[in-house]
Parts: C-alpha cells; structure tokens; sequence
C-alpha cells in the first residue's frame, strides 16, 4: 500500500474522471457551438453564409432598416409585455388559491391548469387556431388590438409557469407572519399586501423572466394564430429563412439572443436586490 | 386598592378538531396586570386556548371577554390583545424599525409619534440603536425582542406569548424570564404566556393554570402549586416529587394516617377529609426529606414507626448545589432525597451502597385523592 495513498473517486467528481470531462466538454460544444458559430457569422461581410470574408457591423444595419422585421420585433416585444402581465396576476392568484385553500377536486383543478405545459405545442396551436375561427376572432382590428389572439393564446401557457414558480415559493411561507400582520390590525387585504406579496415577490420575478422569455420566442402556437398583419420575431426569421440564411438572419437571431441574456440579467439583478433588502 | 378585574374571562370554552377535543371547557378568568401563565405538556391545548384568545380560532363552545366585551364574531384585527407567535414572525422584508412600526402604521397614527413610540418601545426591549437592522442580521434573541417591542408598541390590554422563549438557549432563556418579568412589571400590561417549561412559569408567573390534555388541572400561584398540588398530574409536572399509593385508615380533623404499603405509615398532622380506607396518593418532595445514616433516625412530631423508612443508596447525581439520591427502600421502590450541598469542605460522606434512614416532617407529606 502505498503511502499517498489517493482517496477514493467521489462519484460525479467530474475532474478526476477523463470520461466525464469528455462528456462535459462534448456537452458544452453542441450546446454553444452553433451558438457561437451563429452570432460570429452575423458579423460575416458576405452574402453566403459559408465562409469567412471579414468583419462587418452591416447586417445589423440592415436588420434596424427591414421595417418588416422591426414590425414583427415590435409585435413579439408588445405580445411578450401583455403576456407577461396578465400572467403574473394570474399565476399568482392560481398560486395564492391553490396554496391556501382546499376546495373540492382541488386536485383536478392544480391538474388541468398544468395542462398547457404538458400538451405539445402543435396540438396547443391547433387547437387555438380553431377555437379563435370558431369564434369568429375579429382579425381586422387596429393595433395593439389584432395582437390579442396570439396574447390569449400565450398567456394560456405563460401563467401557468408562474404559479408553478410562486406556488414553489409559497411553501417555504410561514403562516404565523400573515397572522402577526392580521394581529396588529391589518385586514385580509393589508396583510396580502405587506407580507404575502413581499414574500412572492423573487417567485413572481422567476415567473415573470420565463413568462417573458416563453413569449418572446414561442413559434409553433403564435404560427398558429397570428394572422398576415401580426407577424412576430420568430414567425419573421422562419419566413427569412425558408428564402436563405442570410448574415442578416443571423444578426437578427443574435439580437433575439442578446435581449434575452439582458433581460434575464436585469430581472435576477433585481431578484438579488430584492433578496439583499429582504 | 380596588378589587382586580378579570381583564379576560375565559367562559366553558371547548374547542374541537374534528372529532378531538383540544380544549375542553375550560374557564378561567385573567386579571388586569397579573402575568398569567398556560402550562402544560406539549399538545394539551395551550396554544390553541392563546389563538382562541386573540381570534385565530374560534371556540366550538363557550365565551371569551375580553375588557368585559363578548368576542364572539371580532377579528383578530379588532381586539385588544397583541400576540407574540411562537416563530417570532418578524417580517423578513422590513427592518426592525418597520417591524415596530407596522400595527401603528396600519392604525393610522402620525408619523411623529410612530417614530416616538417606535423608539420607546426598541428602548424598553434593549433594542434601541438597532432599528435600521434587517431581521437577518439579529441573533434569535434579538428577534424575539423585535417581536415583543411590535406587540408592546400597540399598548394592547393583554399581550399574548406562545413559548416565547423556547427557542433561546438556556443561559440567554434564564436571563430573558427575569427580563419580561420585569418588563410586564415595567408596562403594566398583562401578559399570558403559553410554556411547557415549569422553572420557565414559575419564575415568571403570577398565576399558573396548569394544563392536561384539554383541561385545567390546577390554577394557583406558583409556590401553591409546588406545596399544594391538587392532583397527582400537577404534582408531578411541577417539580420533582415522589409518590406512594396508599390507604386512609385515621381521619381525625387533627391528624391522619396514610398506609403505604411501599414507604411504611405516614403520619400528618391535620385532617384530610377522605372516607376511611379509600386510595389516597402520597407525595413527598425530595428535598423534604432527611436522610441519616441507618439507625439514627427518629422521626420527631410523629408516633412512633411513622414517618421514617429505611434503604440503600442506589444512585447519586451530583448537581452542584444539591446531590440527588436515589434509594431503594426495602419494600423494593426508589426513592428521590436531595440535600443541598452547604459547605465547600464538608461534603457529606453519603455515598453508593450505604445504609441510611429517611425521615420526614408530619407536614412534609401532601395527601392527594386523585
Ligand atoms: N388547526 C388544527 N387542526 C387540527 N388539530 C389541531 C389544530 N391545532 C391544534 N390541533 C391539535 O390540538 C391539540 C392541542 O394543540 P396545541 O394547542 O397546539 O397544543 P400545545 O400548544 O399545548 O402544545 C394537539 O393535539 C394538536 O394536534
Ligand atoms: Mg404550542
């Protein structure tokens, strides 16, 4: 036996097993690669999108003058925000009812509201697009109103993300506050206000972000329902790219992914301030 | 001064889960000023009565007043008691100075006097300075103090405490009993404090209503509780005691007799008022009775043979201020006998094995009927 003799191999000690660093390293490449490739041929001074020919800002230029684009942009931005919003108030009053009261088929009712996260989008989408023809869904409206199909059918699967993420969060909620609150003379509604809400409140930011996020770039519900006059970013860069994959798609695509990664990065900054005053 | 007035009257009150009974029909009547304290082993139904009192539960029957007032069907947000939860319940989200604040916010009281009355309270707590913390920056006594100063800030009639000092450690729980029994000295406010730690309530308490399962077993000041037990219940829960079955056979309004068959005959000096030969308890705490080496005993004001049992020492805890011992009689049972340890030097040369007598004061023995 040897003197320096190594401990034992922790199982997901990744760095001491060369097999796990391999699959790490092969998880990362296809995970980002196409990313990185993808926002590195944006800056690509050609019109195919195949080999490098030297670096331009251009297409970024021609994506801010394409008023078809910034339309849809404008659309997928518009929709996103109303998504969220109603989702949130949603989501947390699903949350709030499901966490305190009990109610019969209580059970059905948590079921049937995580519906929408577990049906396949196709069927979602086609399902919409029949409910809204059913309904004879008026499409001629001025905007923001011609948005508010493919808005209702977005909000049908943002906010139960939202009360998944504030319901998560309720469990952890010691009653005895919102006692205290009622105890120094605070109605039902003061003590939601002051110490419930307070409580949810980094829930419903999470909430929000993948509300936001789930809007921004849903494809195959918002194919659905949207109509000639309503197209959104997504639905925009799919039609681009059925002509070719130009740099300009690409840099639309990268402006997608960097709005996001600003948008998360805002929403958990505030999560941490939240938490840092809590 | 004038006759106390019960400040919350606490009237056949039953309260029921489903099919148990949590408290069962239970009345008692509280006094302004007094500090009143619910004791009980965990689960008997204290803090149920507490949230009853200041309205989280409804009773299934019976009345509570408050200041005279029937408080069936008023809110929490409507009486005039302030409660003190068991968690503290500091809100995580507001400093300590909010936390104060918030039943006078809420009330609509003017700033000035918020901030005023806000300090006074952090002040009286020992707080005062700390107001700008963020309850995650406190230790848990601290906490409980924010807890206390926010239920204080409101000048309720009765402030109600669940456990409040179960969750400190013991040396912090020792100083902060001698604390509210003088901060409720200090305010004048009435406090009834929920525990299940009898050193805790005796220290503290004007009056104790000693809890079991759902039912009051005694209420009585603390050294009646302690000398006077009513039940073998109470007996037991305070203190150390030991206890001896046995059989009534002289009542005499001057002295009685108890036969145990396992501790000899025990003599009293006053009547008990049982039938003859019924099954009575006797109980004697450690700490009164003597033990003497074997054969030196005799029992002083008491007939021969009475009030004297000899043994072995069987065990011995030493606990600094008095050594514990445990002997067994002959009849087969242990027995409890403290002494307490008067001189550095002289340490009584009692030890495992030895031989000894006990002996007791006609006095000592409490004779309980149920
Ligand atoms: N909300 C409730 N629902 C059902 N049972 C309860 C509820 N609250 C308390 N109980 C029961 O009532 C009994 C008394 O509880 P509690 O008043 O909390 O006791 P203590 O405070 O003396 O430990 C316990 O058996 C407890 O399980
Ligand atoms: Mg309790």
């Amino acid at each position: 036996m040897s003197l320096f003799k190594r401990t034992q191999i922790a199982p997901l000690e990744y760095t001491r097993r060369l097999w796990m660093r391999a699959w790490i390293a092969a998880t990362l490449f296809f995970l980002y690669a196409p990313l990185l490739v993808l926002i590195a041929f944006s800056f690509n001074d050609s019109k195919r999108n195949i080999v490098w020919r030297g670096f331009t800002f251009k297409y970024y230029g021609k994506v801010l003058e394409n008023d078809g684009l910034m339309a849809a942009l404008g659309n997928s931005l518009t929709i996103a925000a109303l998504a969220t919003a109603f989702s949130i108030v949603l989501g947390t009053l699903a949350a709030v009812m499901l966490w305190r009261f009990r109610f019969p088929f209580k059970a059905g009712v948590e079921g049937t509201m995580a519906l929408p996260i577990v049906v396949p989008e196709i069927c979602m989408g086609v399902a919409m697009l029949v409910f809204f023809a059913k309904l004879d869904w008026p499409t001629d409206l001025p905007w923001p109103l011609n948005l508010s199909a493919i808005t209702i059918a977005h909000i049908t699967f943002c906010f139960p993300f939202v009360a998944m993420v504030v319901r998560a969060r309720l469990a952890g909620f010691n009653k005895e506050q919102e006692e205290a609150a009622k105890d120094l003379g605070a109605t039902e509604w003061q003590a939601f206000r002051d110490v419930l809400l307070p409580h949810m409140k980094p829930g419903i930011i999470a909430g929000a972000l993948l509300a936001f996020t789930l809007s921004l770039d849903d494809f195959v519900i918002t194919f659905f329902t949207s109509g000639p006059n309503t197209i959104t970013f997504p639905v925009k860069v799919y039609s681009m790219v059925r002509f070719s994959v130009t740099p300009e798609v690409n840099a639309a695509s990268a402006i997608l992914i960097f709005l996001t990664i600003l948008l998360t990065t805002v929403a958990l900054k505030l999560q941490d301030f939240t938490k840092a005053t809590a | 001064m004038t006759e106390k007035q019960p400040v919350i009257s606490i009237r056949n009150v039953t309260k029921r889960f489903g099919n148990m009974v949590a408290v069962d029909n239970v009345s008692i009547d509280i006094l302004e000023g007094e500090f009143f304290v619910l004791l009980g082993p965990s689960g008997c139904g204290k803090t149920t009565l507490l949230r009853m009192i200041a309205g989280f539960e409804m009773p299934s029957e019976g009345q509570i007043l408050i200041g005279g007032q029937d408080m069936a069907g008023v809110s929490p947000n409507q009486r005039p008691v302030n409660m003190v939860f068991q968690s503290y319940a500091v809100f995580p989200h507001m400093s300590v100075a909010d936390n104060v604040a918030y039943g006078l916010k809420i009330s609509g009281v003017a700033k000035p006097e918020i901030r005023t009355r806000v300090d006074e309270a952090l002040e009286l707590v020992s707080l005062g300075g700390l107001g700008q913390r963020m309850p995650d920056q406190l230790s848990g006594g601290q906490r409980q103090r924010v807890a206390l100063a926010r239920g204080l800030v409101m000048r309720p009639k009765v402030l109600l405490l669940d456990e409040p000092l179960s969750a400190l450690d013991a040396k912090l729980r020792a100083q902060m009993q001698f604390e509210l029994a003088e901060l409720q000295d200090n305010v004048g406010i009435t406090f009834v404090t929920v525990t299940h730690d009898q050193d805790e309530a005796l220290s503290m308490a004007c009056r104790i209503a000693v809890m079991n399962k759902g039912d009051v077993a005694q209420l009585a000041g603390p050294s009646d509780l302690y000398e006077h037990p009513a039940n073998r219940f109470v007996a037991d829960f305070i203190g150390s005691v030991n206890i001896f079955e046995g059989k009534l056979t002289v009542d005499e309004p001057e002295q009685a007799v108890v036969d145990c068959p396992e501790l000899g005959r025990v003599f009293l000096n006053h009547g008990v008022t049982g039938a003859h030969e019924t099954t009575v308890w006797v109980a004697i705490r450690p700490e009164k009775i003597t033990m003497l080496p074997a054969g030196q005993a005799k029992a002083k004001d008491s007939p021969d043979g009475h009030n004297i049992a000899h043994g072995q020492i069987k065990g011995l805890s030493y606990l600094g201020d008095v050594t514990v011992y445990e002997v067994r009689l002959e009849s087969g049972r242990s027995i409890r006998v403290s002494r307490p340890n008067l001189s550095r030097w002289d340490q009584e040369d009692f030890s495992w094995d030895d031989k000894v007598s006990l002996q007791w004061h006609p006095t000592s023995p409490i004779v309980l009927l149920s």
